[in-house]
């Protein structure tokens, strides 16, 4: 088994694990956790595949450098999103930012 | 002075205008309307008395003057005004009992608060008949019909506090509008026939011979001739107007207005307008008379309808207990002569009795009115009583208007027309049935005044009201002394033998008879009141009723064959057994007729109506809307449903869209083994 | 030039401004609402004044608009149109007048009453059949909010009811027109171009296209079986409303139908003239009958708009010139004397009251609380009723030889109508004006109470307005020549020409 195939077999099982999160997390603070694995697991992919692949420019490493960026981005709002909801409803459960419902 | 058609319009103008002003015045003011309306009844007296003088310089001629309403399209509706001896006539009839009438309401309508009011509508009243009398146009003269109905109801409903008084007015302008349906439709035809709505427009008028001639040779399916359908259409509007069977039964309710309402109603202004009506377009009506093809003549219709109610009224006449009531029947009964009259070919008959009964019912209703105000509003008849010595004016006066509606000979008015219209029904080849209705009439007549004389007037005082009632004030005793003074001497205007009347009607020859010729009617006609006199008497003035709670001598006449069987005269009993149960029988079926199957009818037009309504309103809400309201509430159901999946949960958002990507997910798979 | 085409934007400037104002104060938003409904009747008038009847529509404005699509902006007016844009500023000013007690955001409730009488304004004006449909749409728009904001009774089911069959019907109109537009290939949306084009239909699609656009009209125009939304419509709304909806709305419909459906397509027409005539009929009869029978005051008015309106449709319909012109006088007469029966239930009883209902009214004596009313209903009922001297009674009866004319047992049915219309008018009048207290305890009781709160006797607006509107109804009733000497001539303009042939039997 080549060290990439190792790798995607790591970010695999990353994804799955922020998904599994996402989907059956109550807390929002984790939800979040989980939408970061999931991220992290796309950045592994985008570095394994410039380090092993067949390779050239450095389009990866700089993709991963954008997504990172991005990514803190997303988590401050993310929590300030939180915070926002705690303080609305005195709690961080999804279930109670349900106001949208039809 | 005369006055030429151009100007006719002021006669009804000055009513008008005093109406207008008498409704605007200020509530406080109660003079101002009084002096108002008694000022233009004068001034419009004055201009009919002009005019008709001038329409007498020469009877035979028709002045008219015509001007143009409206255009619309290639038709011009032209509206006018006509001036004939018979426009006259009744214009100096209408405006002086109009006078007589309001000089009797100031005095009898002294305590309302509303008088003012009162002699507004009273004045508008005069004025609508007026205009209806002097137009040359069958349009407007519809046009003043229904101002006559509205006046007429705003009158009787006077009290509207009252809902007796309330439901008459109701009643009223609801049977005469069905008339005057059937008189619109006639209108309406009769103008796209003839083109015009004029009565006469130098030949190319309604009423000109061309025209006619036209009408009638034009025949409708059946045979029939348009000129009949035209006239019975008409008839039917007059009919309602003026209280024929079937639609006679608003004029007893009409009564539940004041009292000189009711006089002027009876005499003057309201049911005259529907023989005065069929007077006019009398060339109309008879134009099919010369055909013989045709199965009908609208002169017929009018002619058995008259009969009918002529009969009718005075057999009802005979079994009221209300004064006013009983007036109300005789009026009915007397129309139904008119018309009689006019169907048997004798239009200048009718009017002739249209005037002298306008007089005598006039007289005959204040007098009425006199005995009512008097008596502080008792108009039971059995409560009255002995009245005779209390008031002795409304007494002389009141006997005399009986007199002449009773038809006594030779000295009374009513005698001389009631003579007309019998001559000319004898003479008419059709069918003797009307003038058989006719002398049973004159019994009658005379049997139902000598009654209610009797209890009025003579016996002892019944009740409070008549034993303390006085004689009324001037203001209501001087009307009442003109018009018995013109009920006894109108009848002179017209004898056979020197018809002036007739002839200035006629504009022309009008055959002159000595007395002779007509002398064995006069002779059947007097035995007639004689004897409906003397059964009067029989039941009524041998034994006076002394208690208010007796039962009605006629309606004891059945208890009474059994006392008379068991020992009595045999003449009694005959009497009692033949005339008089067919008379209580006759009159109680008739009673009861009124009662129940025409007013009945009426009622149960009305519920029909009503019915469908329900029915309508149903189906508007339940069917029609549903419709509407079903689709709306599907769409809102749906909405509703929809919206269920929206739960506002990220996560089971993020979870559908999870299954979906894997579906996708696995497809793309299968897709790539593949 | 006639100062005509500036109408619409002076209302609706006028509305722009009485929103303004009315934010500021009420009094300011009624002031200026009323000044603009007076500055349209005085524009009204004067080019009526200086108008001069003639067969043709006379231009005001004709420039192009949107050139790809032959649309012109055309603004022109014949005796027809000018008819309708003086009721429309008579019964403006009028409901101003009867909408002064308006205390709810008085400045939205004028902008919003201006801006539908501006479109329809525009509308009786337009030449061009889509400028025509432009000001449709505004003028049904403002109607939603005005009734469910400020109406009464069930005000939301009776404003969307309304606005959903108002849009029915535009919509039925709008595939009408571009059907005829696009199938016939016409130049242009003039009433000319489209002429042309219909004629260039096949005698099926015409009849089809025409049943479109002509029940599309009439259903503003509240034709059996399409007149549902009428009564519930008006009594919903509130008082100055209801006198616009029955006054000039309705009208609207009525006069799509003339303009619009009956030129285009004469021979569509000649088909389905029996049906129109005997839905114009049945309609007459058939409200007048329910108005028998309705326990709310303002429902009898309701229904009686829907039996006159079908005098207006039964008039069309029987495609004679006499009975056209008749119609468009019975829109007038129409317009005026609903609005005062609005008026009067609305207004005058109901903001007094608080009851519309009739058993509740019979008990009170009305027409001692409020004398005042009583006789202008009782002066607006005759009118109804079609008494002479009332304008109802010279176009009725035009309306009537028309149909006579054309199909004798119209005219009989129709007859019958008028009975009906009587009977409903009286049995309202007497129960809800002329009632009487019963019971002897009931009435010291209510008699006590009467004369300790005594109703507010009829303001100022409120008798200049019904002045206004009697003396309308007064004066063409008197002398129908004011107005027919405009109508008739219009209608014998060509574009009615192949209509009045081949309408005739």
């Amino acid at each position: 088994m080549s060290p990439l195939h190792l790798c995607l077999l790591l970010s695999t099982v990353l994804f799955c694990i922020g998904l599994a999160a996402v989907l059956v997390r109550t807390s929002a603070i984790l939800v979040l956790l989980g939408v970061e694995l999931m991220l992290n697991a796309a950045n592994l992919n985008f570095i394994a595949f410039w380090r092993y692949g067949p390779g050239g420019d450095d389009t990866g490493v700089i993709f991963v450098l954008f997504s990172i960026a991005v990514a803190a981005a997303e988590a401050a709002v993310g929590l300030a999103l939180v915070i926002a909801l705690h303080r609305h409803r005195r709690t961080i459960a999804l279930k109670a930012a349900n106001q949208l419902r039809g | 002075m005369t006055l030429s058609a151009s100007l006719l319009w002021l006669i009804p103008a000055t009513p008008l205008a005093a109406s207008v002003f008498g409704l605007f015045a200020p509530r406080t003011a109660r003079t101002l309307p009084i002096a108002g309306a008694l000022l233009g009844l004068v001034a419009a007296l004055g201009l009919s008395v002009a005019a008709l003088a001038g329409a007498l310089v020469d009877p035979a001629v028709r002045a008219t003057s015509d001007f143009a309403w409206f255009t619309f399209g290639a038709q011009t509706l032209r509206l006018g005004w006509l001036l004939d001896p018979l426009a006259g006539f009744m214009c100096v009839l209408v405006t002086l009992i109009g006078l007589l009438v309001a000089l009797f309401s100031t005095a009898y309508l002294r305590h309302d608060p509303r008088i003012g009011r009162f002699f507004g509508f009273l004045s508008l009243f005069v004025a609508a008949m007026l205009g209806l009398l002097v137009t040359n146009s069958l349009l407007l003269l519809f046009i003043c019909w229904e101002l006559v109905g509205l006046a007429s109801y705003l009158l009787i409903g006077f009290w509207y506090e009252r809902p007796a008084a309330a439901a008459a007015a109701k009643k009223a302008f609801i049977t005469t509008r069905i008339g005057d349906l059937g008189f619109l439709i006639g209108l309406v035809w009769l103008h796209q026939a003839t083109g015009s709505a004029l009565f006469h427009d130098g030949g190319a008028g309604a009423l000109d011979a061309p025209t006619l001639a036209r009408l009638s040779s034009t025949l409708l399916p059946g045979g029939w001739a348009v000129s009949t359908a035209i006239g019975l259409l008409l008839f039917v509007g007059a009919a309602g107007k003026s209280g024929q069977f079937p639609l006679h039964v608003w004029l007893p309710d009409a009564m539940e207005g004041p009292t000189p309402v009711s006089a002027l109603i009876h005499a003057a202004t309201m049911v005259a307008a529907g023989v005065f009506l069929m007077a006019r377009v009398f060339p109309l009506m008879a134009a099919d008379q010369g055909l013989a093809t045709v199965p009908f003549h609208a002169l017929t219709g009018v002619a058995v309808i008259g009969a009918v109610t002529a009969l009718l009224g005075a057999v009802l006449a005979v079994a009221q207990n209300d004064i006013k009531r009983v007036l109300a029947y005789s009026t009915v009964s007397q129309l139904g002569y008119m018309m009689l009259a006019i169907g048997v070919g004798s239009w200048v008959a009718a009017v002739f009795h249209l005037i002298t009964h306008a007089f005598f019912k006039a007289l005959l209703f204040l007098g009425a009115g006199s005995v009512i105000d008097a008596t502080h509003h008792e108009q039971d008849l059995r409560r009255l009583g002995g009245l005779a010595g209390r008031m002795r004016v409304t007494f002389a006066t009141f006997a005399l208007g009986t007199g002449a509606l009773m038809g006594l000979p030779f000295v009374f008015s009513g005698f001389w027309s009631k003579e007309a219209i019998l001559h000319a029904a004898e003479g008419w080849t059709v069918s003797h049935l009307p003038f058989a209705a006719g002398l049973v009439g004159v019994v009658l007549t005379a049997f139902y005044m000598t009654r209610l004389v009797l209890e009025v007037f003579f016996g002892k005082a019944r009740g409070e009201g008549a034993a303390h009632a006085e004689e009324s004030p001037g203001l209501m005793r001087g009307p009442l002394v003109v018009l018995a003074v013109a009920a006894v001497g109108l009848g002179w205007l017209g004898l056979p033998n020197w018809p002036w009347l007739q002839t200035r009607l006629q504009g022309g020859d009008w055959p002159v008879h000595g007395l002779g010729e007509g002398f064995g009617l006069m002779v059947v006609s007097t035995a007639l009141v004689l004897l409906g006199i003397g059964a009067g008497w029989w039941w009524y003035g041998r034994v006076k009723r002394t208690d208010a709670r007796a039962l009605d001598p006629l309606a004891r006449s059945w208890p009474a064959v059994h006392a008379a069987l068991a020992g009595r005269l045999w003449l009694d009993e005959l009497y009692a057994a033949t005339v008089g149960r067919a008379f209580a029988m006759l009159a109680r079926v008739a009673a009861f007729f009124d009662r129940w199957v025409w007013g009945g009818a009426v009622e149960a037009a009305g519920r029909t109506a009503e019915t469908v309504g329900q029915v309508n309103r149903a189906v508007d809400e339940d069917g029609l809307n549903a419709g509407f309201d079903n689709t709306s509430e599907h769409l809102r159901g749906s909405g509703r449903r929809y919206a269920k999946a929206q739960t506002g949960d990220a996560q089971s958002y993020l979870r559908v869209v999870a299954i979906g990507l894997a579906v996708v997910g696995v497809l793309l798979l299968w897709g790539g083994v593949r | 030039m006639s100062l005509l085409p500036w109408i619409p934007y002076v209302t609706f400037a006028g509305a722009l401004l009485a929103y303004v104002a009315g934010s500021r104060s009420a009094r300011a938003g009624r002031v200026v609402a009323l000044l603009t409904a007076l500055t349209g009747l005085g524009l009204a008038l004067t080019a009526a004044a200086a108008f001069v009847p003639g067969r043709e529509l006379q231009t005001l404005v004709n420039r192009a608009w949107i050139p790809e699509l032959g649309i012109r902006y055309h603004l022109a007016v014949d005796g027809i149109s000018l008819t309708l844009i003086v009721l429309t500023g008579v019964a403006t000013t009028a409901a101003v007048l009867f909408s002064w007690t308006v205390s709810e955001r008085v400045g939205e409730f004028f902008a919003l009453f201006l801006g539908l009488i501006g479109g329809v304004y525009g509308v009786f004006l337009s030449a061009d059949v889509f400028l025509f449909f432009v000001f449709y749409e505004i003028a049904i728009v403002p109607k939603y909010f005005l009734i469910a904001l400020w109406g009464s009774t069930r005000r939301e089911y009776g404003a969307m009811k309304l606005v959903l069959y108002s849009f029915a019907g535009s919509g039925l109109v709008l595939a009408g027109v571009l059907w005829t537009y696009g199938s016939g290939a016409a130049e242009g949306f003039s009433l000319g171009a489209l002429t042309a084009a219909a004629a260039r239909l096949s005698p099926v699609e015409g009849g089809v296209v025409f049943a479109l656009v002509f029940f599309g009209f009439a259903t503003l125009a509240g034709l059996f079986p399409l007149h549902t939304w009428a009564p519930t419509g008006h009594v919903a709304a509130p008082t100055g409303v209801s006198m616009l909806l029955a006054g000039v709305v309705m009208k609207l419909g009525a006069y799509g139908c003339l303009r619009v459906a009956l030129p285009l397509f004469p021979d569509a027409f000649a088909a389905w003239q029996t049906t129109l005539g005997w839905l114009a009929v049945a309609g007459i009869v058939y409200a007048g009958l329910v108005a028998l029978v309705q326990d709310d005051f303002k429902f009898v008015i309701g229904y009686s708009s829907v039996s006159h309106m079908g005098f207006v449709m039964l008039g069309l319909a029987t495609g004679e010139l006499e009975a056209l012109g008749g119609a468009v006088l019975q829109m007038f007469s129409h317009g005026v004397i609903a609005g005062l029966l609005f008026a009067v239930v609305g207004r005058m009883v109901y903001e007094r009251t608080h009851t519309r209902d009739l058993a509740e009214l019979q008990a009170l004596p009305l027409h001692r609380l409020i004398p005042g009313a009583a006789a202008i209903f009782v002066v607006a009922g005759l009118a109804s009723m079609g008494l002479p001297g009332f304008s109802g009674f010279p176009s009725e009866l035009t309306i009537l030889v028309g149909a006579w004319r054309h199909h004798i047992p119209w005219a009989l049915v129709a007859g019958l109508g008028v009975l009906v219309a009587g009977a409903f008018t009286i049995k309202v009048m007497q129960r809800a004006f002329f009632g009487q207290l019963r019971g002897p305890a009931e009435s010291t009781q209510k008699e006590h109470a009467a004369e300790h709160a005594p109703m507010e006797p009829l303001t100022l607006p409120e008798k200049a307005g019904a002045a206004l509107l009697i003396a309308a109804t007064v004066i063409v009733g008197l002398k129908p020549d004011l107005l027919l000497d405009w109508i008739m001539p219009a209608l014998q303009s060509p574009a009615f020409a192949l209509t009045l042939t081949k309408g005739h039997p």
